[in-house]
């Protein structure tokens, strides 16, 4: 397109564009996993990899897509872009409920719903155990 | 844009950012105390890893790199899912117990 090879002071208007994209998107990308190592636990990592998967990767895509010399490769960009767009959020919810199924305790440990769940078993294999124990005993 | 006689292209700072990145996501792989923040960082790793051949494409002056990089995007995310369900399974076959039984 014509508008994006104006020049304005050292570069062109889309390597002026690129460099903004690219910096902002290293800026998320460093941010984002830097919070995946930092946070406490899994939900909260879950956050720093959105971070990487929306604006990381998507802004860093756009960047490279105005250095683009033909309309194929600004298509390969864009393809790759919907794709991580729908793939991120599908991966991050079937990991999140396999979390949850696999015992890790969402929020803070006094609080929420997940505690009383785990109360409940606890009562109950106790409840289990005494009746064990007493028809052990009567037999 | 040059930088005491060295000329560096806005390629090579995305692709230094994009390196650190890894290095951070891989290093929560290998510390990860469960096995979802090990899924989750490898997960991570394989996006950018998408991102890091893409980006070379361009250094290179070769962009049918992105063919390779769309080619990783689907590999990673189908491999995520088969690992979480793996994980949540310990296997991948039909479910045996009804039909909402298997789902991720």
């Amino acid at each position: 397109m014509a508008f994006l090879d104006i020049m304005i002071g050292p570069l062109a208007l889309a390597d002026w564009l690129s460099w903004f994209c690219l910096i902002i998107g290293a800026f998320f990308l460093i941010t984002g996993t830097l919070g995946i190592v930092r946070l406490p636990d899994v939900f909260s990592r879950m956050h720093g990899a959105g971070m990487v998967d929306t604006l990381g990767i998507m802004l860093m895509l756009i960047g490279l897509m105005f250095q683009a010399e033909e309309w194929i490769v600004v298509a390969k960009l864009g393809l790759i872009l919907m794709f991580i767009f729908f793939t991120s959020p599908t991966t991050t919810f079937a990991l999140a409920r396999a979390a949850i199924n696999g015992g890790i305790n969402p929020g803070p440990k006094k609080a929420g719903r997940s505690v009383d769940i785990q109360d409940k078993k606890s009562k109950d294999a106790k409840v289990e155990h005494k009746k064990q124990g007493t028809t052990s005993s009567n037999t | 844009m040059t930088i005491a006689g060295l000329t560096i292209s806005m390629f090579d700072i995305a692709m230094i950012a994009v390196l650190v990145s890894m290095a951070l996501s891989l290093f929560r792989a290998f510390v990860g105390p469960t096995v979802f923040d090990r899924i989750l960082a490898v997960n991570v790793t394989g996006t950018l890893t998408v991102l890091l051949i893409s980006i070379y494409g361009f250094l290179d002056g070769r962009p049918d790199f992105l063919d390779i990089g769309l080619l990783y995007a689907l590999i990673n995310f189908i491999g995520t899912i088969a690992v979480t369900k793996y994980v949540k399974y310990q296997d991948l076959g039909d479910p045996l117990e009804g039909p909402d039984e298997g789902d991720v």
